[in-house]
């Protein structure tokens, strides 16, 4: 009389389990992806802009950081480009893998000033994928972008900030 | 058939009999609540005065992070299983647990639990150091080895937990004795099922939680690593998701002890036993959809901010109704003052300031300056300690002459109650201040305008932690030598099935179900 009902509860108990783990993750991305909260943006934005307004000038700043010990040479190639909101950009960051290993990287994107986290668009940017550099190599990573033109007005700087991490050897 | 317990140790080893197993399980959460209780007084003698006196600060971390995770997984939790283990099958008119085989490895695989997760003392790298809720990146990236340890030690203890649970669900809905319907069973028996069912629900996500922080150390993963994509905020739901319902795990069957005990001796029925059953549902559904109001600072949207906080505002309301039973249930009430009452009733004072400080902190914007403070530390002892404790110390003195057939020396009793009473406020209620004052939580050391009040928190530590001591003793001397009573009713204000079997509770009882169907309900 025991067997059906602890089978119905060994059940619900895997079924929880796998939720943790295979559902709550994905989940959670959906969440953030739909409520507009995290400063990461995954993949290239794909609308272009509707028009170029050049009555204003916003300033956009480049900065980057290393992770914990790692030891690349990161950093961008100009500290900062003004633009006109709507304008398509172009820049990039150097990298060199200064060890003497071949090593992945991920650079993980941050906006300031919080505002204008939805604000700046990236076509195209070296942190949608891993950045693979045999020991030595050098490589200079592409990033276009450009500023929406509904730019809140009390902005006029944004800072991109990207902190590259170690990701050899992670799934 | 009848025949009595095995001799020796393999009594305990192969024991089947919910008697012999709730004892175990009561007797192993007591020494991890020595154990846990022996953390706090070196967290509280080094937090006596200000700068570093006794311990290093990483060596302080261990302690704060053993004691939490040793009270809530080794001591509480255990203590109600134990106690679910003596009472549920007699108080259902059941021989015993439904699955008694399960039962013997659900616990005797928690020692084994403990004594790994106790060995990380002693290990290169020190214990686990990143507070009992282990949010990751500390309990990943920056952890000491010693987290695989902790990762198996919780993996086992969900387990035993789960198995434990299982038995309950399928003991309650399957061996009622005829006439026992749902609506006639004692509350301890009600809140003991639906705290299985939260049971059931949440231990696999907490096994979910450490599983992917062992992934994420050892096998290249990255849930909660920035790095690779993944997110450290992921952990926080994930593990507040298994963590608000652990709350109410922890005090649900407390509010079903304190039940039992206070209708006893006011000598009245409870009142509003059917309010009470749903209020406890409500609680257990409410605990599932609140846990982001620990997560108020780690960015969420205001519209969530707002949806949290008002959500957690509303358990208020079923646990409000479960205050107004109890203390109508004692108004005009003939009410004895023997010591399980003396702690049902400090139980129902100091949970209600734990709920209310709980009321403030679920404000959001207030959240903001008592959150990681003392404030927090002092709120959630009032419900732990006040809550859970208390109610199973009225436990074991309400049941102890039907378990050994002695009766408690009443004097030293009511002595450890005021003493408990006594220490626990003046080590709890300053932490308050502390807290509203500033003082940050998980802290070595702390700024000079703090001195005085911890000094006075640590006084009252030293002063709780030794009223244990009298507890122990009292329980020892009471199995031992303590008075005999043989009477089916030790409380002449009892009702209930397991006050119908002889004193003390033969191995064997209810071989044959009683028949409740003419009956009124024991609990009404």
């Amino acid at each position: 009389m025991h067997k059906a009902l602890v089978a119905k509860l060994l059940a619900g108990t895997v079924v929880m389990f796998a939720f943790a783990i295979f559902v709550m993750p994905p989940l959670y991305r959906l969440a953030c992806d739909v409520l507009g909260i995290g400063p990461q943006q995954y993949s290239a934005y794909e609308e272009a802009a509707a028009s170029v307004d050049e009555s204003r000038i916003v300033t956009v700043q480049f900065m980057s950081t290393n992770q914990g010990n790692m030891p690349w040479v990161f950093k961008p190639a100009q500290f900062e480009v003004e633009v006109h909101p709507g304008q398509r950009s172009e820049v990039a960051y150097y990298a060199k893998n200064t060890t003497s290993r071949d090593m992945v990287a991920q650079a993980i994107p941050s906006i300031v000033p919080i505002g204008a986290v939805d604000y700046l668009h990236k076509i195209e940017c070296f942190c949608f994928e891993r950045q693979p550099l045999a020991a030595g190599e050098e490589a200079d990573m592409k990033l276009v972008f450009f500023v929406d033109p509904e730019l809140p007005k009390s902005i006029s700087t944004i800072t991109l900030s990207y902190s590259v991490f170690d990701v050899t050897g992670r799934i | 058939m009848a025949h009595g317990p095995a001799k020796g140790i393999t009594r305990w080893l192969f024991t089947t009999n919910h008697k012999d197993i709730g004892t175990l399980y009561l007797w192993f959460s007591f020494a991890m609540f020595i154990l846990g209780g022996f953390f706090a007084m070196v967290i509280r003698a080094e937090l006596f005065e200000p700068g570093m006196q006794l311990v290093r600060p990483e060596f302080f971390n261990q302690m704060t992070t053993m004691h939490g995770l040793v009270m809530v997984f080794g001591a509480i939790m255990p203590s109600f299983v134990g106690l679910a283990n003596w009472m549920i099958p007699m108080m259902i008119g059941a021989p015993d647990m439904a699955l008694p085989r399960m039962n013997n490895l659900s616990f005797w695989i928690l020692p084994f639990a403990f004594i790994m997760l106790a060995s990380t003392l002693f290990m290169e790298g020190g214990a686990p150091n990143f507070g009992w809720t282990f949010y990751a990146p500390l309990s990943t990236t920056y952890a000491p080895d010693s987290v695989n340890y902790f990762i198996f030690a919780i993996h086992i203890a969900g387990a035993s937990s789960i198995m434990g649970s299982i038995n309950i669900v399928a003991t309650v809905l399957n061996m009622r004795a005829p006439g026992m319907t749902m609506m006639k069973m004692p509350l301890f028996v009600w809140t003991w099922l639906i705290t299985a069912f939260l049971l059931i629900a949440v231990m696999p996500v907490l096994a979910g939680a450490v599983t992917m922080m062992l992934m994420d150390i050892n096998f290249g993963t990255s849930f909660f690593d920035a790095a690779g994509g993944g997110d450290p905020v992921l952990f926080q739901h994930v593990f507040w998701f298994f963590g608000h319902p652990e709350v109410y795990i922890i005090i649900l069957p407390a509010f079903g002890v304190i039940s039992e005990i206070i209708p006893t001796f006011s000598r009245k029925p409870l009142f509003g036993y059917a309010s009470m059953v749903y209020a406890t549902s409500a609680i257990a559904f409410l605990s599932f959809i609140v846990w982001a109001h620990h997560m108020f600072l780690v960015g969420i949207p205001v519209s969530g901010e707002l949806y949290f906080m008002y959500a957690t505002m509303l358990i208020a309301v079923p646990t409000g109704v479960k205050v107004f039973n109890w203390v109508s249930t004692m108004f005009r009430g003939s009410i004895s003052y023997e010591t399980p009452m003396l702690f049902a009733i400090a139980f129902v004072i100091l949970f209600t300031l734990g709920g209310f400080t709980g009321l403030m902190l679920s404000i959001a914007p207030s959240d903001i300056q008592y959150h990681d403070t003392y404030f927090v530390v002092a709120h959630f002892h009032y419900v732990m300690v006040a809550g859970a404790v208390f109610s199973m110390s009225a436990a074991v003195y309400y049941w102890l002459p039907k378990w050994s057939g002695r009766m408690y020396n009443e004097s030293m009793g009511k002595l450890h109650f005021w003493v408990s009473f006594i220490g626990f406020n003046i080590t709890f209620f300053p932490q308050h201040f502390l807290g509203l004052g500033g003082m940050p939580r998980r802290y070595a050391d702390y700024a000079l305008q703090f001195a005085d009040w911890n000094m006075v928190s640590s006084i009252g530590a030293f002063i709780y932690g030794a009223s244990q001591i009298l507890f122990l003793y009292n329980v020892i001397s009471t199995v031992v030598a303590g008075r005999k009573v043989s009477e089916p009713k030790t409380w002449d204000g009892a009702n209930g099935l397991e006050w119908t079997v002889a004193t003390p509770a033969p191995y064997h009882t209810f071989t044959t179900p009683p028949d409740l169907s003419e009956k009124e309900a024991a609990a009404h």
